[in-house]
């Protein structure tokens, strides 16, 4: 069992209550992981500065200090800031997506990248979801679309790179209910193609596996279509970029999901007390995602 | 109308009017205490009709019944509502979650929106109807419970279906009736695919009639003869040296 929540707003008006919503959404889902969490955030600008790039990092005993300090030393001309978050850390900077993951992963090679690109942050560790929810601040985030995932681990160790969501490409994030069977060998494949993995996790595999199929021309809906020819096992999957939102579940469908969708925005959880608080809940069109059908939203 | 509210949960603080309405808004009102009420021996002394509002999606409502009691959910119920139910009568105004009335002895259970998967799973008798869909698993290994479905059911429906009728006034997904044994289909749609062992079987003057009435029991006006029935083919259930691989 694991617990996904999501939010993409459509409406701008509701962006400052993205945390809040959020919040009271990942409330209703702790019973179904209550090892680990994390989030993604779009959007907030004291996570995300806006024209920036970012980069999101478990820096495994590195202070917020020294960790500015040593990325400046390699970008002296880019502005470093970092925002702070609990077992998290999201350094900014002006310059690509790219060049600032690089000189992250130099200035602090034990450090583990857990996410980066423009306008979001990913921010997870062990621990009850709603500390975590606290230590980051979540109620006070802002944005246009967040995913929040609680984790009862099953395939691989509870440690903070072991928590959802996995965000290996940029401004891409995917979060997983669900055990993928044949990771091991897909992770083989993906490794052959030059494919590094920081964790022996089977959803990071399925990060891996989307984020390789976007690098080579595909669009979300195609990935997500190959992931669900490739992969056995039991999997609902939310997997957002920074301009989509996208469902899908296995042939089998028994992890659960529900998906509720309004003018102002669309929500996805896992179960549907989830939405039960999100405003016009009462007239959204709730539906449960069919087997193996794509669904994706656009910004 | 009697409330019961926090400082009235205690259920002895209740008069005992047969006629009477008693609301549990559950925004109030744990399940628990709910449930708790509704299993005393004198719940249906107490208030012929229990109206359980802002259910808001939690799990367990109205579980364990086990008295002629009415009970109306004004709202969307998580999973498991009216599980294990016996003699009462259930009623939910919105969408269910996963398990429906699993494993219902008797009474009936309506839920006017949605279900979630395996809705009615293992019930032994007992009504369930379902004005919209259901999703994966309808009826998973029913043991006697009648089913019916307004809308469509999702794959592996009736997947060992031992007793009992599940009525699918929409279509049927992928496998229906899978290894069934000696529960009775009948879809007025389409069906994407049967199950192993379920063939489609005649629709004789015996099921028009129960179907006939499974659908008035249901409050419905499809014709019966508009739809097909489905059944176990009995090659896979009893011992055979060909099913042993």
């Amino acid at each position: 069992m694991c617990g996904i929540v999501g939010l993409h707003l459509r409406e701008p008006a509701l962006h400052p209550r993205l945390g809040e919503l959020l919040t009271g959404m990942l409330g209703q889902i702790c019973e179904r992981g209550p090892d680990s969490a994390g989030v993604a955030v779009y959007g907030d600008p004291r996570m995300s500065p806006p024209g920036r790039a970012t980069t999101s990092l478990l820096p495994r005993g590195h202070s917020a200090e020294s960790v500015v300090g040593a990325v400046t030393a390699l970008l002296p001309a880019a502005d470093v800031g970092v925002f702070e978050g609990g077992q998290t850390l999201v350094v900014n900077a002006l310059t690509e997506p790219e060049v600032l993951r690089a000189a992250v992963r130099r200035a602090v090679p034990d450090a583990v990248v857990i996410g980066y690109g423009e306008d979001v942050a990913v921010l997870k560790g062990v621990g009850h979801p709603k500390v975590l929810a606290d230590e980051i601040g979540l109620v006070h985030v802002q944005g246009w679309q967040g995913v929040a995932h609680t984790r009862m681990a099953t395939e691989s160790a509870v440690t903070p790179e072991g928590s959802h969501p996995f965000s290996v490409g940029p401004g891409q994030c995917l979060v997983h209910n669900g055990s993928f069977a044949n990771h091991a060998t897909i992770r083989r494949e993906l490794r052959a193609d030059g494919v590094e993995f920081d964790s022996e996790n089977d959803t990071e595999v399925g990060a891996r596996f989307v984020a390789h199929q976007l690098t080579h021309g595909a669009d979300l809906e195609k990935a997500l279509r190959l992931l669900c020819e490739r992969f056995d096992g039991f999997y609902t999957l939310l997997v957002s970029t920074r301009d989509s939102f996208a469902v899908v579940r296995d042939a089998i469908a028994c992890k659960p999901a529900i998906v509720a969708e309004t003018p102002q925005w669309v929500a996805m959880a896992s179960e549907y007390r989830a939405l039960a608080h999100l405003p016009g809940v009462e007239t959204a069109r709730i539906f449960e995602p069919e087997p193996e059908q794509v669904y994706a939203w656009q910004r | 109308m009697a409330a019961l509210s926090p400082a009235a949960v205690d259920p002895a603080e209740l008069s005992a009017a047969a006629d009477e309405v008693v609301t549990v808004d559950l925004a109030h009102s744990s399940v628990r205490e709910l449930n708790a009420a509704l299993h005393r021996r004198d719940a249906a002394e107490r208030a012929s009709t229990w109206i359980v509002t802002r259910p808001d999606g939690r799990h367990s409502i109205a579980c364990g019944l086990d008295q002629e009691l009415t009970v109306e959910v004004d709202g969307h119920a998580g999973y498991y509502c009216a599980g294990m139910n016996q003699r009462a009568t259930v009623t939910v105004n919105g969408n269910v979650g996963v398990g429906v009335a699993e494993n219902m002895m008797s009474g009936v259970v309506r839920v006017h929106g949605s279900a979630s998967q395996s809705a009615g799973a293992t019930a032994h008798g007992g009504l369930l109807v379902i004005d919209g869909d259901a999703a994966a698993r309808c009826g998973i290994s029913m043991k006697g419970v009648d089913i019916v479905v307004g809308g469509s059911v999702g794959h592996m429906s009736a997947f060992m279906g031992q007793a009992g009728r599940l009525v699918v006034c929409g279509n049927a997904g992928e496998a229906l009736g899978d290894s069934i044994y000696e529960a009775r289909l009948y879809v007025q749609g389409s069906v994407k695919s049967l199950g192993a062992d379920c063939v489609e079987k005649e629709l004789r003057a015996e099921h028009l009639s129960e179907l006939a009435e499974l659908l008035t029991l249901a409050g419905r006006d499809d014709d019966p003869a508009g739809f097909r029935r489905y059944g176990s083919a009995r090659r896979l259930y009893s011992f055979s040296v060909d099913n042993a691989y």
